[in-house]
């Protein structure tokens, strides 16, 4: 079984207090608990703060451009499925840059999770308002006002009836490890939108005032309503809720792929002998 | 043309007894279906030329000695039963014209057919027959157009984009991932009408950069992966191309082009991207570009492209154009003796050996151990588009920059350009007049040179192989150039790309250009009008 220290690996440059500071170790602790071994994992991150991760946490490891996380890791688990797929991306990176993406990988709904560490801002660059600033908000680029209505990721991927779609909060690091822990062993694309506060550029969603408005949903909430589900995205102001949001058990892009249904692409032989005869259909 | 129905569209066929590689702008035969290919293509009819059409499909009659008034469509009618098979007819037609019997028809037809049934079958046979003997009987000069009997050979008839969708199938690529993208296009069908039989996968990507990237990530999780568009959507993929610089992901790129800028002329020809996809990718790492000449060429140089991306962890195009690409050649056989297939990637058993993985291991050729991720637990391959180190983790030292540029860069670059073939030569061993080439002008250029050598020293220099330029140990086709009393270098665009790209290289600059930007490939009348301004 893998413990905590296998995934060990180099301290973390992130501001001192910074909310990806427990994304990271919450999503060690969801691996070990299911037994996953960093071997297994493959985890693919863009660019922003939260495209660090990866290098902070002892697995394989694809960190490419800002935006890009999903197509690389839709055809990474395509090429071997018996790899757990993880995408880290952050607000400006997936729902701005990537945005394209983001919307036809839900489409595709490869069995890959996506973890994004929404903190409303772009930290990297310093500042700028991101897709889920709230409109209104100041920035240093945005001195009137964001004059964008934020995006709601929860309500867009339910819209587009994503298998899996999910809400948690970097200051609850219990509940966080139950999301993720049912986001990877979902089968089919699984949304985890983390309400990340971040110290230094967003003086507004601080780790207070998260945690005076989030709650979660109720016990008897039922995540296959689709409908219900898009009305509860809607929340948000007083009361934030939390939890899994919306399911659908569908079939995933690689169950829909003949190729790869006996073993992984990655594992299958090839030898020119036996393509040679393809030749003889241009006679 | 971009009008799927309707609207004018032409195919020309050439064919010798002796071997063909370019096209014409004379025609010897104008089988016009309808009244508007006569208008515009009467004035490519030779002066002995035939234009068969049917007058009352196009309600207009035609007199002079080189129009035959065949009745396609009432003979369609009155033997086949429906006006559909007027195309059946004028292809009887034509081969009575010719006299080269129903044989391999029929043979077509019944294949063609065979899903819609016998009587089909029939039917269109019947109809082919009447065209032919229509023709036979009401064609007094048609004893002057009868060609020598073909010899009974099997021959292959393949284009651009099958030889490229061939050669990646057979290179063992796994992956390909695209957005449609004329005339690129055609490689996302080949090789999606492979996949389920030889176990590969072939996405649609919802955009290019989405195409891309998803290759990387394929190679990256140890398949052999490929993508491909043309100008406009590779434009989209200068990101991906860079992102696969940096982590050293192999991939092949096709990028077939048409003329830009922007949209251009979708459905037409040139070569005007070779410059672009050599400075596409910010940053600077190797690369490698093949322009094919041939279709047999792209089916070789695309084996290659393959074994050089997996070899030296990098990415190659095979650039090719709409001309070569669309272009159907016959040829008696691909040679499969040449083809190379070295798995580079270190795999299950061969990873037990390593005691230490590190992704970006420096070594004296720059080429570190490619390790398929999930294949070991011992053994983590971490990939980075930051600058990293050894073990792919990001670092912001200038040491560990400097000696990873080298690594990547420039360790790798003086072995590749050892692998690069040199030039073809085609023509006098020591010529007086060079005409030289890269790409789908190969065939043009050597017609031409056949026509012309008759009474001058005179060869061609085409290049298929175009960056790195090849060494000039093996052979020094700069020197060659200089030796000629007239080199004259022949592009397909309007600013010489190939031309300044052996300037910057070599030094040597061609004083005399053939350029043609007018969206048409060369043919050979109008390469050999302007080779003669010269002689």
């Amino acid at each position: 079984m893998p413990t905590s220290e296998d995934y060990e690996s180099q301290v973390p440059a992130w501001c001192p207090g910074c909310g990806n500071f427990q994304i990271l170790s919450t999503l060690k602790q969801a691996l070990v608990e299911l037994g996953i071994e960093p071997w297994e994992v493959l985890l693919v991150s863009g660019i922003g703060q939260s495209g660090k991760l990866p290098h902070y946490m002892k697995c394989h490891t694809f960190n490419g451009l800002h935006g890009r996380t999903l197509p690389v890791a839709t055809a990474a688990k395509l090429a071997n499925h018996s790899l757990h797929v993880i995408a880290v991306a952050g607000d400006g990176d997936c729902y701005g840059e990537g945005g394209n993406h983001f919307l036809h990988t839900i489409r595709k709904n490869p069995n890959i999770t996506l973890l994004v560490h929404d903190n409303q801002i772009y930290g990297l660059t310093k500042g700028q308002a991101s897709p889920t600033t709230a409109r209104g908000t100041h920035t240093k680029i945005q001195p009137y006002g964001v004059p964008s209505e934020p995006l709601n990721p929860l309500a867009m991927a339910i819209s587009l009836d994503c298998s899996f779609v999910a809400r948690g909060f970097a200051g609850d690091r219990e509940h966080l490890k139950e999301l993720m822990k049912a986001a990877i062993t979902h089968n089919g694309f699984s949304l985890l939108d983390i309400l990340q506060p971040c110290v230094t550029f967003n003086k507004v969603n601080t780790f207070k005032w998260y945690r005076d408005r989030v709650y979660k949903l109720e016990d008897n909430y039922d995540p296959y309503n689709r409908v219900k589900a898009f009305e509860r995205s809607l929340e948000w102001g007083d009361k934030i809720p939390n939890g899994i949001f919306y399911k659908n058990d569908k079939e995933t892009l690689e169950e829909m792929v003949p190729t790869i249904h006996k073993e992984p692409l990655v594992r299958q032989k090839f030898s020119i002998e036996d393509v040679k005869h393809e030749i003889e259909k241009f006679y | 043309m971009s009008r799927i129905r309707g609207g004018h569209n032409f195919y020309q066929i050439r064919f010798s007894d002796l071997e063909v590689s370019a096209s014409r702008d004379m025609v010897d035969i104008l089988l016009a279906l309808d009244l508007n290919t006569i208008e515009i293509h009467k004035k490519s009819v030779r002066d002995d030329g035939i234009i068969l059409y049917d007058s009352r499909t196009i309600k207009k009659k035609f007199e002079g000695p080189e129009f035959i008034d065949v009745p396609f469509k009432k003979i369609a009618l009155d033997i086949g039963k429906s006006s559909i098979m007027a195309n059946t007819v004028a292809i009887g037609a034509v081969l009575g014209l010719l006299d080269l019997g129903l044989d391999t028809l029929t043979e077509i037809l019944k294949s063609t057919f065979k899903k819609k049934g016998e009587e089909v079958i029939e039917k269109n046979v019947a109809c082919a027959e009447a065209g032919y003997n229509y023709v036979i009987s009401n064609c007094p000069r048609c004893e002057t157009v009868k060609i020598r009997e073909p010899e009974e050979k099997k021959l292959l008839l393949i284009d651009g984009l099958q030889a490229i969708g061939m050669g990646a199938l057979i290179s063992g690529c796994k992956f390909y991932s695209a957005y449609p993208m004329t005339p690129s296009t055609g490689i996302l069908n080949y090789l999606a009408s492979k996949a389920e039989e030889y176990g590969l996968v072939v996405e649609q990507a919802e955009d290019e950069i989405a195409a891309i990237n998803m290759a990387i990530g394929a190679s990256f999780a140890g398949v052999r992966a490929m993508t491909g568009s043309s100008g406009g959507g590779f434009a989209l993929m200068g990101e991906g191309l860079s992102l696969a610089g940096i982590t050293e992901t192999p991939i092949v790129i096709a990028e077939v082009q048409r003329p830009g800028p922007a949209t251009g002329l979708p459905t037409r020809t040139e070569q005007a991207d070779l410059l672009f996809i050599l400075y596409a990718g910010h940053g600077e790492f190797p690369r490698v570009i093949f322009e094919p000449g041939t279709p047999k060429q792209a089916f070789y140089l695309t084996n290659r492209a393959f074994e050089l991306a997996e070899k030296y962890q990098i990415p190659v195009f095979i650039q090719s154009d709409q001309y070569l690409g669309d272009s159907e050649w016959t040829f008696e056989n691909f040679d499969f003796e040449h083809l190379i297939y070295n798995d580079y990637r270190l795999r299950e058993k061969d990873l037990e050996e390593v005691e230490e993985y590190k992704r970006y291991k420096y070594s004296d050729t720059g080429i570190s151990l490619l390790a398929v991720p999930g294949e070991s637990g011992k053994h983590l391959v971490v990939a980075d588009s930051d600058e990293h180190d050894e073990e792919g983790h990001i670092i912001e030292d200038a040491e560990t920059r400097i000696k990873m540029v080298r690594k990547r860069l420039q360790k790798k670059l003086p072995l590749i350009k050892s692998e690069i073939e040199a030039p073809l030569l085609y023509g006098d061993p020591s010529p007086e007049i060079v005409l030289m080439g890269h790409g789908s002008t190969y065939g043009v250029i050597k017609e031409m040179v056949d026509i012309l050598s008759k009474d001058r020293k005179i060869a061609m220099m085409h290049f298929s192989q175009v960056y790195p330029l090849p060494e000039r140990d093996r052979f020094d086709y700069i020197e060659l150039l200089e030796n000629a009393k007239l080199a004259i270098s022949i592009e397909n665009n309007a600013t010489g790309q190939f031309a300044k790209l052996i300037r910057a290289e070599t030094g040597f600059e061609f004083t005399h250009q053939i350029l043609k930007f007018d969206g048409r490939p060369f043919t050979i009348e109008n390469l050999k009008e302007e080779v003669d301004a010269y002689l």
